[in-house]
């Protein structure tokens, strides 16, 4: 953006017979982006394509440019942990994603509501986005954890027979992580609708309210729709937080039990770095890559040709 | 100003004439993740050592990840061409590290030492690569110790399981007595190695070596190896439910504290157990895995030297392999770390009891073939073939497959390349 906008500041400021300084001034708003834009270009662009490149090849230990075609695909793809990771982030992606978006948008419109001390309560519900993931993963696996945690306290509140165990069990781990990364977020995504909702036009809410609407209708119908481009943004950054978590479920269950609550990325951490399968490693981080590109492309696409519209 | 700059050229001058002076005093950058406590203070000997022998000692540490960050950062380093003198590597790693190339070899300080008849042939076979020399090894650890808790099995009034059945039963004394059988750390590595050392006990060592090191498929396919998983879902019945995660350590802790009876676990073990002054044979005794008395499976550290243009990095790589080697360092080194020398021939005085027992088996079961490799510590197969049968071993320890699939499963683990 400030590369395009750079030749009208030149021509702006060009008065006649500046010479090397009139050209310094032009070109010193491209000159300034340069580095930012060039190491862009190498290590994300560059990157990627290498990383597609070794995806091809039989690397194993380290890297090397043998080509030999689809095969880490096939390996991929063959892999039993592999379509635990991707079914876990099919389940992950989207409890995490719309968990955050309703809870989000639910928490903005209680507090919308002109209620005291909102600055407060709002930095409550924001202060677990001030935490690392890391910090989140590990606070709730002591309070996930049976022994420790809320099965705990319970159980020695009287109720001997409560069960909540999901941290270990394999068939509900990753919902653990849902849970942890809800907490994370969903302040966050609540900052984001707030925002949002203060811009909504309040003389339409008072021309709704002149026409008899009851609250919930004025939200469900004006609000809520107008609030469009806040999803899009909030669902575009929750889901590559969603594609590319790491850190969470390495802290809250190391990928266990088992290897039952493993993502893509702990997957390809796993493969290329502790197993000495960088072309397995780099075949499912393309796998990630088409699936952002998958989920965010259609989305952005959509998005912005309305916008031109509008 | 003129003056200024010249006298400025002349000091830079002769600080790079310094600089490449002191460079070549040969300098022996060494990459290990040896930073906690007694293995800090083995690393500070062998450091000692080699400046004895006029040697600059540079040390290249990379902590955490069991290893796992330091391999990261040598693999850069090779890639771009700036290998350190010598690195930590273990097992199969050494061999595929060999097949890149990258690798010197330290023949003439074996022979010197005369390293073919102080080590056995197992181990030996580990530190070579096509026939030569690469590696020094450090320390022997046994893996199928069992650590057990007397008080606990008096109080519960159950003897020392020596099979897998008698364990059955004392397990479930323990549990009736109000104690925690097994304490155990759901961590996939953990899992395996119990596994390890019930296959060891279930089918001995010739059955070990034709499924795990040979990978041989009938073997993996076989009813020793259903027994195995059987025996397996047995173990998993007397672990508590708390263990998803669990460090290793903390599953020692568990056994010191009376709480749980026993542990599945390498000598490493030992080192909790002393630094909570409690003494072997009276407050905690070592014993073998069930079934597993007269074997041994191994997990052994190594140094392994890579290639290197300078000259001196030919005496900084015979310095610090005889030095690795002498009996001084092995003595020392393994005190601090719980494992046992590599060598053969070193005097166990200093050592307590379980590292005698461990040393006398060491010896015993290299000559009649019955030492073997651990497979969950990287020390029988390559990386991606042993990650593949953990995984199918973790799974099953975590869900309720059947023995069976479980067995079909693993034999098709070990055909992944």
């Amino acid at each position: 953006m400030t590369a395009a906008q750079a030749p009208s500041i030149g021509k702006a400021a060009s008065t006649p017979g500046g010479g090397l300084l009139d050209w310094l001034e032009g070109a010193l708003p491209k000159i300034v982006v340069a580095p930012t834009f060039i190491s862009a270009l190498v290590f994300i662009y560059g990157f990627i394509l290498w990383n597609g490149y070794l995806s091809l090849t039989s690397s194993r230990m380290l890297p090397n440019y043998h080509f030999a075609g689809f095969i880490q695909y096939a390996t991929l793809f063959a892999n039993e942990r592999w379509w635990t990771a991707l079914r876990n982030l099919a389940l992950f992606g989207s409890l995490f994603v719309f968990g955050c978006l309703a809870v989000g948008l639910f928490l903005a419109i209680l507090l919308d509501q002109k209620i005291r001390a909102e600055g407060f309560i709002r930095s409550i519900y924001m202060y677990p986005m001030a935490l690392s993931f890391v910090v989140t993963g590990t606070a709730w696996k002591w309070i996930l954890n049976p022994g420790l945690g809320i099965e705990k306290t319970v159980r020695e509140m009287g109720y001997p027979h409560f069960n909540f165990d999901w941290l270990v069990n394999p068939e509900f781990s990753i919902y653990t992580v849902v849970i942890a990364g809800l907490w994370q977020s969903s302040g966050f995504v609540m900052a984001l609708f707030l925002a949002g909702l203060r811009g909504v036009d309040d003389s339409i809410i008072k021309a709704a309210q002149v026409d008899g609407a009851s609250l919930p209708v004025i939200y469900w119908r004006i609000v809520i729709p107008s609030l469009r481009p806040v999803f899009f943004s909030a669902f575009i950054i929750l889901s590559h937080i969603a594609i590319k978590s790491f850190d969470l479920v390495m802290a809250l269950t190391g990928g266990g039990p088992g290897f039952s609550s493993d993502l893509p990325a702990t997957f390809m951490y796993t493969f290329s770095f502790t197993r000495n399968q960088i072309g397995m490693g780099a075949a499912s981080a393309m796998m990630m890559m088409m699936i952002v590109v998958a989920v965010v492309i259609p989305m952005m696409y959509s998005e912005l040709r309305r916008g031109r519209h509008d | 100003m003129r003056n200024i700059f010249r006298k400025k050229a002349l000091v830079i001058a002769a600080s790079v004439t310094l600089l490449s002076l002191s460079a070549s005093a040969a300098e022996v950058e060494v990459l290990h993740y040896w930073t906690s406590g007694g293995e800090a203070r083995s690393v500070a000997e062998l450091k000692k050592m080699l400046e004895a022998k006029g040697d600059k000692w540079k040390d290249f540490a990379v902590s955490g990840g069991g290893g796992e960050n330091a391999m990261t950062v040598l693999k850069s380093r090779v890639v771009s061409g700036n290998p350190p003198t010598a690195a930590q590597i273990k097992g199969p790693s050494i061999q595929e590290w060999g097949a890149e190339g990258v690798l010197a070899n330290v023949d003439d300080t074996a022979k010197a030492g005369k390293w073919d008849s102080l080590l056995p042939p197992v181990v030996a076979n580990v530190m070579k690569y096509q026939g030569h020399y690469v590696a020094a090894p450090v320390n022997v650890h046994r893996v199928n110790w069992m650590w057990v808790n007397p008080e606990v099995f008096k109080k519960a009034g159950a003897s020392v399981p020596k099979t897998w059945d008698e364990f059955d039963a004392a397990a479930n004394k323990l549990e009736k007595a109000g104690f925690i059988a097994v304490a155990h750390g759901g961590q996939p590595w953990q899992d395996f190695t119990v596994f390890e050392s019930i296959v060891l006990g279930v089918g001995g060592a010739d059955f070990y070596k034709k499924a795990f090191v040979k990978l041989d498929q009938t073997a993996l396919k076989s009813p020793t190896m259903e027994k195995a998983f059987k025996t397996l879902r047995m173990v998993r019945k007397h672990v508590d439910k708390g263990f998803a995660g669990r460090d290793w350590n903390l599953a020692t802790q568990m056994v010191i504290n009376g709480k749980a009876g026993m542990q599945f676990m390498g000598d490493w073990a030992k080192g909790e157990f002393t630094a909570a002054n409690k003494k072997p044979g009276v407050d905690f005794l070592c014993v073998d895995a069930p079934g597993t008395a007269n074997a041994f499976t191994f997990n052994i550290d190594s140094f392994v030297m890579f290639n290197l243009n300078t000259p001196d990095a030919k005496k900084g790589q015979a310095d610090l392999a005889s030095a690795i080697m002498s009996p001084a360092f092995q003595e020392v080194f393994n005190l601090n770390k719980g494992s046992i020398p590599a060598r053969l021939d070193v005097k166990m005085d200093k050592f307590d009891d379980c590292a005698k027992k461990s040393a006398a088996d060491f010896v015993a079961t290299s000559k009649k073939g019955t030492l073997v490799p651990s497979i969950a510590h990287g020390m029988a197969v390559p990386a991606a073939i042993a990650g593949a049968m953990q995984d199918v071993v973790t799974e099953f320890f975590n869900s309720d497959m059947d023995s069976k699939a479980a067995v079909e499963k693993l034999a098709l683990a070990a055909k992944s390349k």
